[in-house]
């Protein structure tokens, strides 16, 4: 289980997919795709009892009762187990002094795994490099998305290829793109900087220079992730009515303004969605600063540290496993509150837009 | 002239050199992996750098079995990945049967549940998750992997969406008139019309299995490795030769990409169908 890396919590497909763009613009008639959004009680109209002249035993009728539950219990076997549990048990361990290697000892420290937290220089470093890394990351994915997403929707001979092709990093692991992009931008050698020699610039340290190490960190993310983004807003791209680009026309709108007034609102679920998950996936970025140089301090001097991979270096390099759940809470917390902000954010953005 | 998908693109001549240069650049570093796996590490320390494929790739693959133990790691990622497609595809379609079209107390509560807990990184049950498989003493067991691997929210809403779409209610009904119990409705009747979509689940599920990256380097070591953790034994600075780490790439990569070739349309399309219907 566990981290489909980037944008996307784990379940790839997993968290990312296809969550919930839930508010439609009310501005907008409904795409011909029904938008079906989760919540409880939209589901099937009810089934109607069956037949009275087929009247079934007792028996029967207590099993038809009791039979959805069969059919949700491996899933929720499963689900508390190894899903529900460990999630609500990391605040318990938290509190806790736990040691990797005698994970069955534990013992009472109150909020200490916090303070010494908040006391570690290399806590605040994580934390700024998570957000900087993530900044540098998610906006340019989503920019270049929403433009590849509109040249991918104009008509085009060979629009599957262009489509499949663009997702093909997708394809690859983290692992494996990784270890590629770190010989791309390998100090002496990498391509990147031979390239960059060329037209007179460079050699940039990409290693050891802060900045240049984490975009560097960014750029793996960034070449991963913007097909996929660009498939999602195509999607909400061809659910966008064409009366709405006729009528634009009609006006006399130019091909600029028709995307910044039809197709952008159009697509602002869609937009929230990405941002929403790439959010996500920003805030627990693991595995490209683990394995850029192999080392769990993200640099020689922490440079690229995310928060992911300080907990990795709490709770399997240092073996404080405490420590490690008290970073997991924290990154909790952090997701809660920057999905919370960008909610209130849209929201905030289409009432306004609404009372125009 | 507008309608949707048909727009005609003026100066379509851009948007062709835009798309093909992003073309390059998603498939660039595949092309470079094969170029520096095929190559000797004294290559790829060159100025200016060769750009072609050399004669060395079976050396590397060879180097690269032997180093990292990349046989066994491929033997058990089909294993975890393998057995979380078939095991989540199928728990998948049951509750998303039961959560689309059977009423019972508690259906809403629980599928807010579900649907709840997919903004929130598994990532961060790592730690409770370790201790338990610790205490059964199967670090280092591929079960380890596998079982926490079935959890998939997503999936069963997506099977949820799917099915609410897919199947009609009076199906089931004329169905239930024959005196069909919900078993044999769920085999003969729910199973047939549900495989597209446990199809596009499947090989998303499979993908994800595969890279699944951070658990299985928690939960295995080098001592009985998927491909993952070989890889990150491989990045982890203890063998030096580039073109061997490149090597252990390639053949890591390649069946992922094999499915993607032969099922990449699938793929997107499983993509933009899950993006708007959420």
């Amino acid at each position: 289980m566990t981290q489909g890396a980037g944008p996307a919590g784990r379940c790839p497909p997993g968290g990312a997919l296809p969550l919930v763009p839930t508010h439609r613009p009310t501005d907008l008639p409904k795409g011909r795709t029904v938008t079906l959004t989760a919540p409880a009680g939209t589901a099937a109209p009810p089934t109607p009892p069956p037949d009275e002249a087929a009247r079934p035993s007792a028996a029967r009728r207590v099993w038809a009762t009791v039979s959805p539950y069969a059919y949700i219990a491996p899933f929720f076997t499963l689900f508390a187990a190894f899903g529900l549990f460990p999630l609500v048990y990391t605040a318990f361990v938290s509190l806790y002094r736990v040691e990797l290697q005698t994970p069955g000892d534990m013992e009472w420290r109150g909020l200490g795994n916090y303070t010494a937290l908040f006391a570690d220089e290399f806590f605040w470093t994580s934390l700024r490099n998570t957000f900087t890394i993530g900044v540098l990351s998610t906006v340019p994915q989503l920019v270049m998305a929403l433009g590849l997403a509109h040249l991918l929707n104009y008509k085009l001979r060979g629009r599957t290829f262009f489509r499949t092709a663009m997702l093909l990093p997708y394809a690859t692991s983290v692992a494996a793109a990784t270890l590629v992009f770190a010989q791309l931008f390998g100090h002496d050698f990498g391509l990147v900087n031979y390239v960059l020699g060329l037209v007179g610039i460079g050699p940039v340290d990409w290693q050891t220079g802060t900045v240049a190490s984490q975009v560097a960190v960014s750029t793996i993310v960034v070449w991963r992730w913007t097909g996929y983004n660009a498939l999602i807003y195509l999607a909400g791209m061809q659910s966008i009515p064409s009366e709405l680009y006729e009528a634009a026309e009609m006006d006399g709108a130019s091909r600029w303004r028709q995307f910044l007034h039809v197709t952008l609102p159009g697509l602002r679920p869609t937009i929230v969605f990405t941002v929403v998950v790439s959010t996500i996936g920003a805030t627990q970025l693991f595995g490209e600063p683990l394995l850029y140089e192999g080392s769990v301090s993200g640099g020689i001097s922490h440079q690229y540290q995310t928060l992911g991979l300080y907990m990795y270096e709490q709770g399997w390099g240092f073996f404080h496993l405490g420590r490690a759940a008290a970073i997991a809470w924290v990154m909790f917390l952090l997701i809660v509150v920057l999905v919370g902000a960008n909610a209130l954010f849209a929201r905030r953005r289409s009432r306004k837009e609404a009372g125009r | 002239m507008t309608t949707r998908a048909g727009r005609t693109l003026h100066g379509g001549k851009v948007a062709y050199a835009i798309l093909i240069l992003a073309v390059l650049v998603s498939a660039f570093p595949f092309y470079w992996t094969i170029v520096a796996a095929s190559r000797s590490n004294a290559d790829l320390a060159q100025v200016p750098p060769s750009l072609l494929p050399g004669p060395n790739l079976i050396r590397n693959i060879e180097a690269v079995m032997e180093e990292a133990d990349i046989g066994t790691a491929l033997v058990n990622s089909l294993i975890v990945s393998g057995s979380i497609t078939v095991g989540t595809v199928l728990c998948c379609t049951l509750a998303g049967f039961a959560f689309a079209k059977l009423r019972f107390r508690g259906r809403g509560a629980l599928l807010a549940v579900t649907v709840g807990t997919m903004m929130i990184p598994p990532q961060l049950g790592v730690i409770p998750l370790f201790m338990v498989i610790a205490e059964l003493s199967w670090v280092n067991q591929l079960q380890s992997v596998i079982l926490p691997g079935l959890v998939s929210a997503f999936g069963v809403f997506f099977m949820r969406q799917f099915l609410v779409q897919a199947l009609p209610d009076e199906l089931i009904e004329a169905a239930r008139v024959d005196g069909a119990s919900t078993a044999r409705i769920f085999w003969s009747i729910v199973v047939p019309i549900a495989r597209p979509g446990m199809a596009v689940l499947g090989l998303l599920t499979f993908m994800a299995a595969w890279n699944d990256f951070f658990w299985p380097i928690v939960a295995l070591s080098s001592q009985n490795p998927t491909v993952q953790v070989a890889l990150r034994q491989l990045g982890g600075g203890y063998v030096h030769d580039q073109s061997v780490i490149m090597a252990g790439t390639l053949l890591g990569t390649l069946p992922v990409l094999l499915v993607f070739g032969l099922l990449g349309r699938q793929i997107v399309g499983g993509i933009m169908q899950g993006a708007v219907k959420g």
